[in-house]
């Protein structure tokens, strides 16, 4: 390995065969490319498809209500739910000591909204301080909604950050710009911005100024609660079946319906859909780790296929060095000295061009289901060696025959 | 120098076994300049095989300058390859990516010799055979003579006690035929010990002794007259 006179040996071969060192290190090098990109958007892919399903805070629970569809004491079906504040303020301080964050919710109707002489068509929901929490908007500029706002039945707006680029073009920010909700003038206090487009569409104000300003009396929509985070993802679940067993419980009494009736409301716990998420997720794991592994095969076979051809071609030369007095060791580990490094130097810098492709394209990649396709070093260096690996020994083979068995062979007049 | 007696080699031919030498006695003593004839397939590739430790006998003795050849290990028998053979082919064998220099030093690499001592003694070979200027050229520059030429000072350069040259001029016109053996008749009146398989009436008579094999068996044995090839060049 450290003998200078068979490296000078190995050096003279490959520069007097440099369309031969070129062509193995040229296939060598882009195979090992193809390779890494490949393992590269599989990556992309498993985080595209995580981020797509991990939004909204997973310990959230949410009510909502339907119409009922069973007749209980003396009540007939068909009759429509409805929320008011007292069912959340009850909700609350009965669960007080599970919830961390609560908010409930009121979606305006039927109002119309102007910027200058703009008529905006956004969504408005009422929401209290907490709901930033709830469903996680990520503030861009300015604030949420506060308590104060509450309470003094603030008259502010927090606008998506899609709005903003759709209406607020003329200014440098919409802070402090007024909007008219039905001829009231609300100030623009905040941006916030969601992963979905569909979600930046919404104008959120104060619950109270909503139910004020708006005849909503004390209606509500819709409530949601967040519970503490847990360690344990069991337990996490546990809590989550638990809360919602006993808040759904709390609102049939409250609003007269039967225990087994469905449809009178639905109590949805983000918790167990990503408990079916992260069932998801393995088996994607599964699916990457399929592909990541057929695809380092691929290149196996490809990159042994090259040290066939290569010792091959040399076979006659094999034959000649043996009759010279050539141990077949020295032969052998002199051919695959020269392949391996052929292949290591041209394997590392087909490694270096795709991870410095990634790293370059990667974060700027925006399409769907593919977010930052990346490789971990370790996973590409390990994947270089498993294939420089499989070509040594794919070479040793045919070197060891040729230079155990055929020599007459291989001498032999073609 | 070379001894060998009652040796057999048979080859597997996929059910059926083929008998090629069927028992060979043979003695060379040093300075000798031998020539073994025989038809294709009478099995004379075969024993120069096997007295070039290319390939192993089925049984029967051989010995090489009072060393017995046999059950060598691969490493022992390049080792014995490398001290006592030189090995001249019809068809040249040099290699094609190295120099005239280079295929001529390439034994002596095998040999331990270092770089610089290689390239001199290389160089030293090359102009016994009269091609010191051909020296950097590759063998794709070289005519055929002059390729057998080289092969010969590659052969020579490992300074070995027998010459095994495998029909070294079966690829040659006469002319360079007999300039080639003009040279290994040169070589042999040094002193070298030297066998050539031919088929050829007129190289064989260029050598002292002449060996007839046939189907496997030494048929004839005789000393000829040599008949010296610097008059035809």
């Amino acid at each position: 390995m450290f003998d200078i006179e068979r490296w000078q040996e190995i050096f003279d071969t490959i520069r007097k065969n440099k369309l031969r060192t070129f062509l193995t290190g040229l296939s060598v090098a882009s195979g090992i490319f193809i390779l890494v990109i490949l393992l590269g958007f599989g990556q992309g892919m498993q985080n595209g498809v995580e981020h797509e399903f991990k939004e909204d805070a997973t310990t959230s629970i949410w009510a909502w209500p339907g119409v009922t569809s069973k007749e209980f004491k003396g009540l007939n079906p068909g009759r429509r739910i409805q929320f008011i504040n007292e069912n959340f303020e009850t909700a609350s301080s009965m669960f007080n000591d599970v919830i961390e964050y609560e908010s409930p919710r009121i979606f305006v109707r039927d109002v119309n909204v102007n910027y200058g002489k703009e008529a905006l068509v956004y969504s408005i929901q009422g929401v209290s301080s907490d709901f930033q929490f709830i469903e996680g908007p990520v503030m861009r500029e300015g604030r949420f909604i506060n308590y104060q706002d509450e309470v003094s039945i603030g008259k502010v707006a927090i606008i998506g950050n899609k709005i903003k680029k759709d209406v607020f073009t003329d200014v440098d920010s919409p802070l402090g710009e007024f909007i008219d909700i039905s001829g009231i003038p609300f100030k623009i206090v905040g941006v916030f911005g969601e992963m979905r487009d569909r979600e930046e569409e919404r104008i959120y104000i104060p619950i109270t100024t909503a139910q004020r300003v708006f005849n909503g009396g004390n209606r509500i929509n819709n409530m949601s609660f967040t519970l503490p985070p847990v360690e344990n993802f069991d337990e996490a679940v546990a809590q989550a079946v638990d809360f919602k067993k006993n808040l759904r419980t709390y609102l049939q009494q409250a609003h007269t319906v039967a225990p087994d009736d469905n449809g009178a409301m639905e109590v949805w716990s983000a918790m167990e859909e990503a408990k079916r998420y992260y069932g998801l997720t393995g088996n994607i794991k599964i699916f990457f780790w399929f592909v990541g592994i057929c695809t380092i095969i691929a290149g196996v076979v490809g990159v042994s296929n090259i040290m066939l051809i290569v010792v091959r071609e040399r076979t006659r030369e094999i034959g000649i060095r043996k009759a010279l007095g050539a141990k077949p060791w020295s032969i052998v580990g002199m051919i695959l000295q020269e392949s391996i490094f052929v292949t290591a130097i041209s394997g590392f810098t087909g490694l270096i061009f795709s991870m410095g492709l990634l790293e370059i394209v990667g974060p700027n990649v925006e399409v769907d289901y593919v977010v930052n396709p990346s490789v971990s070093f370790n996973v590409a260096f390990s994947t270089v060696l498993v294939l420089i690996l499989a070509g040594t020994l794919a070479g040793f083979v045919p070197a060891w025959r040729a230079a155990k068995v055929q020599v007459v062979e291989s001498l032999k007049d073609e | 120098m070379i001894e060998i007696k009652d040796l057999h080699k048979s080859y597997k031919m996929g059910s059926n076994s083929l008998h090629v030498l069927k028992g060979i006695n043979f003695k060379a003593d040093a300075g000798e300049l031998v020539a073994i004839m025989g038809s294709s397939g009478s099995g004379k590739s075969t024993l120069l095989n096997i007295l070039g430790m290319l390939d192993g006998a089925d049984s029967g003795e051989y010995t090489l300058d009072g060393v017995p050849i046999k059950d060598l290990s691969e490493t022992k028998a390049a080792q014995y390859r490398n001290k006592f053979l030189g090995f001249v082919f019809q068809s040249f064998n040099l290699i094609n990516y190295k120099s005239a220099l280079e295929n001529v030093a390439l034994p002596l690499y095998y040999q331990g010799v270092p770089r610089r001592e290689r390239q001199e003694k290389a160089l030293h070979y090359l102009e016994k055979v009269g091609l010191k200027e051909w020296a950097t050229h590759l063998p794709s520059e070289l005519s055929g003579g002059q390729k057998q030429r080289v092969a010969i000072a590659r052969a020579m350069a490992a300074e070995p006690k027998v010459l095994l040259a495998d029909e070294p001029t079966g690829a040659l016109d006469s002319t360079t035929s007999y300039e080639v053996m003009d040279l290994i008749q040169k070589i042999n009146d040094e002193g070298n010990t030297i066998l050539v398989v031919t088929h050829e009436e007129d190289i064989a008579h260029m050598c002292k002794r002449i060996v007839h094999l046939k189907d496997g068996v030494i048929v004839e044995d005789k000393k000829v007259k040599q008949v010296r090839a610097d008059q035809y060049v």
